[in-house]
């Protein structure tokens, strides 16, 4: 069914621009954030209040989404963020999982419990047909606006001086500090920059995942599941693993409606035990 | 290393101590009310929360010579933590009424203490028809599915409705609607053509709907707990289900007056079977809907009428017993008692302890640019159907 | 430089001055056991905080002693409570206490079953692969409904009384000195497990897997051996909660469950047993006050105590009661009067 197949792309895609700033931050320090999906929601709200209360044009607070997050991220990074990098793993888990309580409760207190709703511009809404296929038009947008955002992620990773100094301090830090690479800006940057991104992929996910304060814990999974099995030393690894989700999970709610989710985790594992640093990275060196 | 053994043995002994010291009154009447502030149905507690506010506002806090306490707890939506939270209440604060229950397997579970305990279990939410039956202390001031559901089916028949998908959320509630649902309209001749059940946890309803639609049905009948109304109906629109001429039918949760403002016009024209609508014309609810909305920030729904009943029923019954605040007395006293609500003309059903009220069909309009449930046609004095049935 | 012969110790000798009773730890379970007498309108609360205990325990066992750090505990927690709760809905095994063993030893299977999966792969493929395997049980349950009654927990669960005549009462009597007893008998058996060869090669498996393996050492065993140990701890942990509750629901195997014992784990410390059972307490009070003061937004200061624990330092948090600890060995010396025993002490409690 080609509608489902597109629906999938969509929702793959959405997970891809979700989860790429949680890839590259776990490639880049091996630091574990699952306090990642509170960026998510937090420009999922930006993008509510600015829409909603402020009259913003939707397409216009895309962006503003974006930067709200990335410099939510960059403050956070500086004050907070920079004591744990040192720690275990197990450390940074716990303390991305206290920001994750703090900030759920925040947002409860400030926004209410209930769900939001973005309201969405008239053109946006339903849906047209293209050669028997239903294209749904906010599915298609997330389409086109994922499509270029990793494209153009690709391009800065390839192309740019920037990209490959970060390629550099992901494959081995040491080494690169060592001739002379700032690791510590760059990280800063690539930080702030995969939050921009959450927020943004949490302001486009509003309206078909459902945006309440519980957003970073009912996500969180997918964004972890999307970053195991892609591995983390590149771009494409997370971006065919979420694709590969995304298809997965809504073609199997679809055509299997009883084993639903149970699916996702079950994938995750049997690629975990295969192949332990997931289905497309490198062997690392580390 | 061994000294934390010290810091932990001093905490839990001064803790106790602090806790020791408990003054009971014998002139209080202590309400538990056992509702979510968090967690999924944390939408249910908080509208609960504000109508029980608002009835003690009202009312004051002092009937019958006595005094009136509510102590609140958060079960987080969770029923592990309700029954713990139930049982701490009863045993160390000596509650006369637990109250609340915003989902059903909180109010089964915390039935077998109230017999245990000769405690009133007020259940504020819940809506599955068996709640009741599970313990003679147990009254409902909230409704049950099936009430709801039957009259859809009836009102379908009627319409020109023949072919309907169920879906419905995957758990006990859903059961219940989906069952009340489809044999009422099977009875009057109608075709169920597929029956889906959609998680209860984050649901993607498009998939679902996807499949729905394949099967070309007349309506699609849909029932999901309060907090999830909004996200279905703008799915459902996304598909351009509304456009394609597919009905949506259904118990109120679905346009609950809670999500309803921020559903966008996808939701107009859908036709809903419910109890009470923030748009129910009488004098008491235009004061109740007025009131509260001064007090919250937001528009009372279909479970904060369920919180402001269930206290004027402790206040009713108090008046009636005396102040006597004892399980069996205040159940003899709730039996039986009729009132009008801002919901309409309600009651107690002696017999089920279960309530009886109106259920009306209502349609989705925009009035004054906001959106409201308005009612059209009104079922009179509806008991729980399937209790009913089971008598015959 | 020689040592004289007097100051080095044997193997034996070192292992069981390290196993030598505390007097503060007698104070502890004396105290516990009291509780049972002195502080009956608790028993409710206490009785959770035994059974947490005890679940705290079975997590120090794999990430105190062995360095598995797991995000998925309450998959055995979760599958421990659904056996015990079906065994005495279906009438299967009837005697409380024949159940928990039976859903110990179901979650020792299941542990032994998925132990291979934490065998390989980093600190971060653990966490995943664990938090997985929770979710997947969770969403079995899901299923499965039929069997677990789904969303909805498993409804009419009655538990008999326990060797037909300790009836579980609503105000946690028996509920506590059953849970107590059964804590008490557990962590004997684990302190008697890590103070042993095994558990003091467990030690070096966690320090440094590649050199243990180097000097004989099979490390894939002993996880495994540990990981299925814990698990049957933790289902029968999840037994006493579905017999003292009457009720399982799929919250069993929440990722909030597994997150919150990480929580009680570090708030005690791991590696010395009585971590887990320390935390459980303060987590408790403190869980039971904040809920009452902020019903809504409690889960906001359980997060800052975690980021507060974490940003000060674990360490740091331990040094601050070295005094007490310089006490403690003091106190063993004198009770136990071998300034050997005390010297040695010193040097393995590091």
């Amino acid at each position: 069914m080609l509608t489902i197949l597109f629906d999938g792309i969509a929702y793959g895609m959405l997970l891809f621009v979700l989860a790429a700033g949680l890839a590259v931050t776990l490639g880049l320090m091996n630091f574990v954030n699952l306090a990642h999906g509170a960026f998510a929601m937090a420009g999922g709200y930006v993008t509510v209040l600015t829409v909603n209360r402020m009259g913003v044009p939707f397409l216009a607070s895309l962006p503003i989404a974006f930067l709200a997050s990335a410099a939510l991220g960059f403050i956070f990074e500086r004050t907070l963020y920079v004591h744990v990098y040192g720690k275990s793993h197990l450390d940074q888990v716990l303390f991305t999982i206290g920001l994750v309580f703090m900030s759920v409760a925040a947002v409860d207190y400030v926004m209410g419990s209930s769900q939001v709703f973005v309201q969405v511009p008239g053109p946006l809404q339903g849906k047209f047909d293209l050669f028997g296929i239903g294209i749904g038009r906010y599915r298609l947008l997330i389409i086109i606006i994922c499509g270029l955002l990793t494209i153009a992620l690709q391009c800065i990773l390839a192309y740019t001086r920037f990209g490959s100094r970060l390629r550099a301090a992901v494959d081995d830090s040491r080494v690169a500090r060592g001739l002379g690479i700032n690791v510590n800006r760059i990280f800063a940057l690539t930080f702030a920059f995969g939050s921009g991104l959450a927020g943004l992929g949490g302001a486009l996910g509003a309206e078909i995942l459902g945006l309440d304060p519980g957003f970073p814990l009912k996500f969180m999974i997918y964004f972890l599941i999307v970053v195991t099995v892609g591995g983390t030393s590149s771009i494409t690894g997370p971006f065919l693993a979420s694709l590969l989700l995304g298809i997965g999970d809504v073609a199997g709610k679809y055509y299997v409606p009883t084993l639903g989710s149970f699916v996702i985790y079950t994938i995750m594992i049997v690629i975990l035990i295969w192949r332990p640093q997931g289905l497309f990275a490198r062997a690392a060196s580390r | 290393m061994l000294s934390k053994c010290m810091t932990g043995v001093i905490a839990t002994f001064a803790f106790g101590a602090l806790a020791a010291g408990n003054v009971l009154a014998q002139d209080t009447v202590k309400i538990g009310l056992i509702i979510s502030m968090t967690g999924q149905q944390a939408s249910t507690g908080k509208q609960i929360k504000a109508a029980v506010d608002l009835y003690m506002k009202e009312n004051g806090d002092t009937v019958a010579g006595k005094k009136v306490q509510v102590i609140l707890r958060d079960s987080g939506s969770v029923p592990d933590n309700t029954k713990q939270l139930a049982q701490e209440l009863i045993v160390n604060e000596k509650v006369n009424v637990i109250a609340g229950f915003e989902i059903t397997p909180a109010a089964l579970v915390v039935a077998p203490l109230a017999t245990e305990a000769k405690v009133v279990e007020l259940v504020m939410a819940a809506g599955t028809s068996i709640i009741t039956e599970k313990s003679p202390y147990i009254v409902r001031t909230s409704f049950t599915v099936p009430q709801s559901c039957v009259i859809v089916a009836d009102w379908a028949s009627k319409n020109n409705i023949k072919k309907v998908v169920t879906i419905v959320s995957d758990y006990a509630p859903g059961f219940d609607a989906e069952k009340s649902f489809s044999e009422r309209f099977k009875a009057a001749g109608g075709e169920i053509t597929e029956a889906i059940r959609v998680p209860l946890a984050n649901p993607d309803f498009a998939p679902f709907l996807q499949r729905a639609a394949d099967t070309k049905p007349d309506a699609i009948f849909i029932f999901v707990p309060s907090g999830q109304g909004g996200t279905f109906m703008k799915q459902f629109a996304e598909r351009g289900l509304d456009k394609a001429g597919i009905k949506l039918i259904g118990p109120g949760d679905v346009t609950d007056d809670d999500l309803l403002p921020g559903m966008g016009d996808a939701a107009v024209g859908t036709v809903t079977a419910h109890f009470y609508s923030a748009d129910h014309n009488s004098p008491k609810n235009r004061a109740y809907v007025a009131a509260f909305q001064k007090a919250n920030n937001f528009r009372p729904a279909f479970m904060s009428v369920g919180g402001y009943d269930g206290m004027h029923l402790i206040y009713e019954a108090l008046k009636k017993t005396g102040g006597k605040a004892d399980g069996d007395s205040l159940i003899a006293a709730m039996k039986g008692m009729k009132w009008e609500s801002p919901r309409g003309p309600i009651s107690i059903d002696p017999e089920t302890r279960d309530i009886v009220q109106n259920i009306y069909i209502r349609k989705v309009e925009k009035k004054d640019g906001q959106l409201y449930n308005v009612e059209f046609a009104t079922f009179e004095a509806v008991k729980d159907p399937v209790k009913a049935a089971s008598k015959k | 430089m020689i040592l004289p012969r007097s100051t080095i110790l044997t193997a034996t000798e070192c292992l069981s001055t390290r196993a030598r009773w505390n007097p503060l730890e007698f104070a502890f379970w004396v105290f516990a056991f009291a509780a049972i007498y002195l502080m009956p309108g608790h028993h409710l609360i206490l009785t959770e905080i035994a059974w947490l205990g005890l679940f705290a325990l079975s997590l120090d066992l794999i990430l105190g002693y062995a360095g598995i750090a797991s995000l998925g505990h309450a998959a055995f927690f979760g599958f421990g409570a659904y056996t015990a709760a079906l065994l005495a809905k279906h009438q299967i095994i009837n005697e409380p206490v024949l159940a928990m063993l039976a859903a110990g030893i179901a979650a020792m299977i299941l542990g032994f079953v998925t132990s291979f999966l934490v065998l390989r792969g980093s600190d971060l493929t653990r966490l995943m692969v664990t938090l997985g395997v929770a979710l997947v049980l969770r969403e079995l349950a899901n299923r499965y409904g039929w069997l677990t009654g789904g969303a909805d927990g498993l409804q009419g669960v009655t538990i008999q009384p326990i060797f037909g005549t300790f009836r579980f009462d609503m105000f946690g009597h028996t509920g506590y000195t059953y849970c107590l007893t059964v804590l008490f008998i557990l962590f004997l058996v684990a302190r008697r497990l890590v103070n042993s060869p095994f558990g003091l090669s467990l030690l070096s498996v966690k320090g440094n897997p590649l050199r243990a393996s180097a000097i004989g050492i099979s490390v894939d065993a002993r996880l495994v051996a540990i990981y299925t140990v814990a698990a049957g701890y933790a289902g029968i942990a999840g037994a006493l909660l579905a017999q003292t509750t009457a009720f399982a629901s799929l919250e069993v195997f929440s990722f909030d469950r597994s997150a919150d014992l990480l929580l009680v784990l570090i708030i005690g410390g791991a590696g010395y047993l009585y971590g887990g059972l320390i935390g459980a307490i303060i987590f408790k009070f403190m869980q039971d006050y904040l809920s009452a003061l902020t019903p809504q937004y409690w889960p906001f200061w359980i997060g800052l105590v975690l980021v507060t624990i974490v940003l000060v330092g674990r360490d740091r948090i331990s040094s601050w009661t070295a005094p007490i600890r310089r006490l403690s060995t003091l106190m063993n010396w004198r009770t136990f009067g071998s300034r050997r025993a005390v010297s040695s002490i010193q040097r393995t409690s590091q």
